[in-house]
């Protein structure tokens, strides 16, 4: 299965589909230190996105978790990839800074993948892949 | 969005890899907001400052950059004073990394001024009709709605992009089409010093992001503007603003494209065919009077605050007399901050010996919303309606608000 995508940060890489409906806010709602989703009102709450392809609808919040994002990557615990509907600033920017490929405009058929299916998003290409 | 050929280059990497990442920001800000091009501009100021928002993880991001600030640069305030720290109880670890951020900029040609007024400082970093890329929330609205510059509220990151490539996207406050009034206030009252504060804190909350136009009894000074502007970018979003009569006309051309540099007639607040316009279509009429501004006080009265903090946004010089004088031959028993820019206490050497005597803390490059040092309080009163806003949330201090002469008054209390 193939989509058309639009490149927001530029790279190309895979790894396991974690999904959610619910926008993220990196600051609050994921634990730089470990990568786990650690607000409990969300319904991610308690799984990891390192080396993941997170596939959400987009951030929101503070700012802040654009850093929250360049924290996971120089520890190791980023997502390899990340895919949004509408990308917005915070994870825009912090997906920039980190180096980490992030595409948008994409049918929400993606919200559908399935978790752990392998996805290979090819952001140069502009082009999200399920292997 | 359409990119010359210098721009393209650089986002293939033609000028290293900073510069590109930078692009990269710039072309997906610019992606995501629609923008049709980007913009060259005067000055950029630039957030993400404080170590105790940045932490670790943007300290590092800001020192791998490599690279020169193609335009004036300046920063936000830090998480504290950069020379008496100690004095505001700030630790010697955070002091370190406070001090490195600040270098990882400095090493990017960015000049360690770390104010929320760089109008005040630098006149030079902004002229009427100008482009920039402020970031600070009170600095954005003084400079779109006072000084008649075009900016948007940009993130750290997006501020040192733009201060690296020297340009900025084309979209929102850049253009016309974003720059009229969207609400009218009329205010019913007689407006005086923290006043204006508690104006804003108000209308911030009721226009949220719109573009308010107000119509005033009075004539607001310059620092009355700042403390108005300050706290409905802060209970609000507001990043632009009008005063009828005293700020630069809104934009009417119906072309995005239209400079009002140089070319605008002063006294176009009397063209009533315009101001028809407004009226038509601004989409909301409020009215507040003497007794809207009261329960601002009244819903946050001194309590038994143990500190008061002065400065949010930082003192002028007219504010730092103001407060040299109410506080002659009084005593500051409690503590009390007075926060100001670096360089406004060093070429003001005689206010704020004057200030100091009293046992007040003349403090520069920070102030009590940006540092941990206010975090060990209580209950801090301050006479800003910016301060009032953010000090619960940010801080976990409770907030009391009076006016200047007030919150002197209760400093001098046992």
């Amino acid at each position: 299965m193939e989509f058309r995508c639009h490149r927001v940060a530029s790279g190309c890489a895979c790894g396991p589909a974690l999904v959610t409906r619910e926008p993220i806010s990196f600051l609050g709602n994921v634990d730089p230190e470990t990568g786990r989703v650690i607000d409990p009102s969300h319904e991610l709450c308690g799984k990891c996105v390192s080396g993941k392809v997170l596939i959400f609808p987009g951030g929101k919040g503070s700012t802040v978790g654009s850093y929250v994002i360049y924290q996971l990557k120089k520890r190791g615990l980023a997502p390899n990839a990340m895919i949004n509907l509408r990308a917005e600033p915070i994870v825009a920017v912090g997906a920039i800074i980190s180096g980490i490929p992030l595409v948008d405009r994409v049918p929400e058929e993606v919200l559908g993948i399935a978790e752990g299916a392998e996805v290979l998003v090819d952001a140069d290409g502009e082009v999200v892949e399920v292997l | 969005m359409y990119l010359s050929r210098e721009e393209d280059g650089i986002l293939q990497g033609d000028q290293g890899e900073t510069l590109r990442r930078m692009m990269e920001i710039l072309v997906a800000l610019g992606d995501i907001y629609g923008a049709e091009r980007l913009v060259p501009v005067r000055s950029a100021q630039i957030a993400g400052v404080s170590f105790k928002n940045i932490g670790e993880a943007g300290l590092e991001w800001i020192s791998d950059l490599q690279g020169h600030v193609a335009v004036p640069s300046i920063l936000n305030p830090a998480g504290m004073d950069l020379e008496r720290w100690k004095e505001m109880g700030i630790d010697e670890d955070f002091a370190a990394r406070q001090r490195e951020v600040v270098r990882a900029y400095e090493r990017l040609g960015v000049t360690a001024d770390c104010t929320c007024t760089p109008y005040q400082i630098h006149p030079d970093l902004v002229r009427r009709g100008d482009h920039l890329a402020w970031s600070e929330s009170s600095a954005v609205s003084y400079a779109n709605s006072v000084l008649g510059a075009r900016t948007n509220r940009e993130g750290g990151p997006s501020a040192l992009a733009a201060a690296l490539v020297g340009k900025t996207p084309l979209y929102g406050y850049h253009l016309d089409e974003n720059r009229r009034p969207t609400h009218i206030i009329a205010v019913d009252a007689d407006l005086k010093g923290s006043d204006y504060g508690a104006l804003g804190f108000l209308a911030g909350r009721i226009v949220k992001d719109g573009v308010p136009l107000f119509r005033l009894r009075g004539r607001p000074e310059q620092d009355d503007l700042k403390a108005l502007g300050a706290a409905m970018a802060a209970s609000g979003s507001v990043a632009l603003y009008f005063v009828e009569g005293l700020t630069p006309y809104p934009a009417s051309g119906s072309s995005s494209q239209r400079n009002d540099r140089g070319n605008e007639k002063s006294n176009q607040w009397i063209n009533k065919n315009i101001d028809k316009k407004i009226e038509r279509e601004a989409a909301e009429k409020i009215a507040l009077e003497n007794k809207d501004i009261d329960e601002v006080y009244e819903r946050y009265p001194p309590g038994d605050s143990e500190m008061v903090a002065l400065g949010c946004p930082h003192c002028s010089r007219a504010e730092l007399e103001r407060i040299a004088a109410l506080l002659d031959g009084r005593k500051a028993r409690r503590e009390l901050w007075v926060c100001t820019a670096r360089r406004i206490a060093e070429a003001s050497p005689d206010l704020v010996s004057r200030i100091e005597r009293s046992g007040a803390k003349v403090i520069c490059d920070t102030c009590m919303v940006v540092s941990p040092a206010s975090e060990r309080f209580r209950k801090m009163l301050v006479n800003s309606g910016k301060a009032l806003s953010y000090i619960p949330g940010l801080c976990g201090v409770e907030a009391g608000f009076a006016s200047t002469e007030d919150c002197i008054s209760m400093a001098e209390e046992d």
